[in-house]
């Protein structure tokens, strides 16, 4: 390769370069502000023109949060995710084996599965909210589980069929000639062969909970109010509220960047449904 | 539902091979029994929450119960014929159409040229796409939040660098002035969902043969063309994936729209999930709103069916 051309490729990634760092400014910066707006005093949020960064790092808008018991909304987030992510996993897994084995139901099934996805949330929550004043699960760890979970199950079932699908069955049937029964072969070998993918699902399935926030904005009051619905509830006071609804944001959004950051090479296949496989 | 959906299946499963089938010729009935304990508790959930709710917004969207009157004698269409007459609804639905119609191609072309960019050599590219992935995975209300924090007219950053360049103090309401408004929700529902773009994407260009590319290129092929022929059929499937995805989520739209404007100034910037939410959490128009979730599940399903049909005539 001539001399030219070296050249002429080095100025490409040069460029190239600045154009990734420019992207990444653009799409970081708002992250940035919210988070450095949760250390800055109230002058250093109200100042005009605006501070780019607090001068010292403070973390009294945080102890507020804490000290007023509006950080248990956390908490409420994540017994709720929690407890909806273990469900899903356990109700979907085994209903993804036998759709991916023994194609139970058919296609039919399948498609009928999947296509809960699609149902917008907005017109199954009202619904749900008349059933649950009904039952008295308004406002209830129970009630906001029960509907994440089965939010959470088309998606479960989904990804563990493909996962489970990509298992060689010779190893199964090998487990079965050895004598294992049916379950035998679904603890000892389905499951610690599927373990990268129930992982990687649990994870997505958790952050969908974690961030959810209609069903959470209907069907919670002051209980078990999750972190989203929290952060509006500062919305359209005084802007003396800026503080809180970074401070709460960041509780929130810190926990979800420490899992991704674990988990970047499952992010693909799991966010484009299978789609990609990663 | 059934059929468009079986299409929908086949294309998210470009990837899946043939799989054997444990199912012997007959299976045994205590084989039987097995296979349909596993399904049961999953399906009996999903009929719960998915199919009840159904059935239950047929039953009361031909009733006619309000906040003051609960009537459920049956009323025929009468609350199908007002929300035909309702111009708010086709302000909602009209909402709807536009941020879709604006925001998917701006994720696909945007998250589409930063996949071109990445592709090939960056250096530290393996932490560019850590950082640039962030967005996706903030909670959707949080990231309305942070961007009416972003677009505050005195003390936000947006207006202090448009000062910037203009010379002067810069006070601009961009989530209250008519003009700006849609931009502003648009600016926020792009920065959020270009890296989901870009990261399915991006997955799929290093997936495209790269001997074709460089055939194309001793050919002489130019860019275009390259892109037409060789690449875009190669990245066809997952793009597919991504812009269905992309789109079932913007017709629903909430979060950040209810983050930064709440559908105001006025109801400029209502979709169809806040019309909803606003008149069957806030003015109790339960009929109504039965009537216009039911009409929102079937009006999404024929999208979706009209979708797949031009997808399968574009294969």
């Amino acid at each position: 390769m001539s001399a030219f051309h070296v050249r002429r490729r080095r100025v490409a990634v040069v460029w190239r370069t600045l154009a990734a760092i420019a992207l990444t400014v653009f799409f970081l910066f708002p992250i940035y502000w919210l988070f450095m707006i949760s250390f800055k005093t109230a002058e250093e949020i109200f100042a005009f023109p605006p501070r780019w960064w607090p001068s010292r790092l403070q973390f009294d808008n945080y102890a507020v949060l804490f000290k007023d018991g509006d950080a248990t909304t956390v908490w409420n987030s994540l017994v709720i995710a929690s407890a909806s992510t273990v469900l899903a996993m356990v109700l979907g897994t085994l209903c993804a084996y036998s759709l991916a084995r023994f194609r139970t139901g058919g296609e039919h099934l399948s498609n009928w599965i999947i296509s809960q996805r699609m149902v917008p949330p907005i017109a199954v929550v009202f619904p749900i909210f008349l059933i649950y004043v009904l039952f008295g699960w308004v406002d209830t760890y129970l009630g906001l589980i029960l509907l994440y979970t089965a939010f959470n199950l088309p998606y479960v079932i989904w990804m563990m069929r493909g996962y489970i699908l990509d298992i060689p069955i010779s190893l199964e049937e090998a487990a079965r000639v050895d004598g294992c029964t049916r379950w035998q072969v679904l603890w000892k070998v389905v499951f610690p062969m599927a373990r990268a993918g129930l992982f990687a699902t649990a994870i997505l399935t958790f952050v969908f909970a974690w961030n959810e926030f209609l069903f959470a904005l209907v069907l919670t009051r002051t209980e078990v109010t999750t972190y989203t619905v929290q952060v509006t509830h500062y919305f359209g006071g005084q802007s003396g509220f800026w503080a809180k609804i970074s401070a709460m944001s960041v509780l929130g959004t810190l926990p979800i960047f420490v899992v991704v950051a674990f988990m970047q090479r499952y992010l693909v296949r799991g966010i484009s449904l299978g789609a990609v496989k990663g | 539902m059934g059929r468009q959906i079986g299409r929908l299946s086949e294309l998210l499963e470009v990837r899946v091979g043939s799989a054997g089938s444990l199912v012997a010729p007959r299976a045994r009935p205590r084989e039987r029994g097995f296979r349909l304990a596993l399904v049961a508790p999953s399906i009996g959930v999903l009929l719960l929450f998915g199919v009840f709710p159904l059935v239950y917004l047929i039953v009361v969207s031909v009733q006619n119960i309000t906040m003051t009157d609960v009537d459920q004698s049956f009323q025929g269409l009468l609350n199908y014929r007002l929300l035909a007459g309702d111009p708010r609804f086709w302000g909602a639905l009209l909402h709807t159409a536009i941020f879709t119609a604006v925001a998917l191609p701006l994720e696909l072309v945007l998250g589409l040229a930063m996949a071109e960019l990445f592709i090939k050599h960056v250096p530290g590219r393996t932490v560019f796409v850590a950082l640039l992935v962030l967005p996706v995975v903030v909670s959707p209300i949080v990231a309305g939040t942070t961007w009416s924090l972003m677009f505050d007219n005195r003390f936000g950053p947006i207006n202090q660098v448009l000062g910037w360049l203009a010379g002067g103090p810069v006070a601009i309401l961009w989530t209250i002035r008519p003009d700006l408004v849609y931009g502003a929700i648009l600016v926020a529902e792009v920065w959020q969902w270009t890296p989901f773009m870009f990261l399915l994407l991006l997955a799929a260009l290093s997936g495209v043969d790269k001997s074709q590319l460089e055939a194309a290129a001793i050919d002489g092929a130019g860019y275009w063309r390259t892109f037409r022929t060789i690449v875009l059929p190669a990245i066809w499937p997952v793009m597919v994936v991504a812009i269905l995805i992309r789109a079932l989520d913007l017709v629903r739209l909430f979060d950040v729209v209810w983050a930064l404007t709440k559908g105001g100034p006025g109801t400029m910037t209502e979709t169809l999930s806040i019309f909803t939410y606003v008149k069957g959490f806030q003015q109790f128009e339960t009929s109504y709103t039965a009537a216009m979730a039911l009409l929102v599940i079937v009006l999404l399903s024929v999208a979706v069916f009209a979708a797949l049909k031009r997808v399968e005539l574009a294969r």
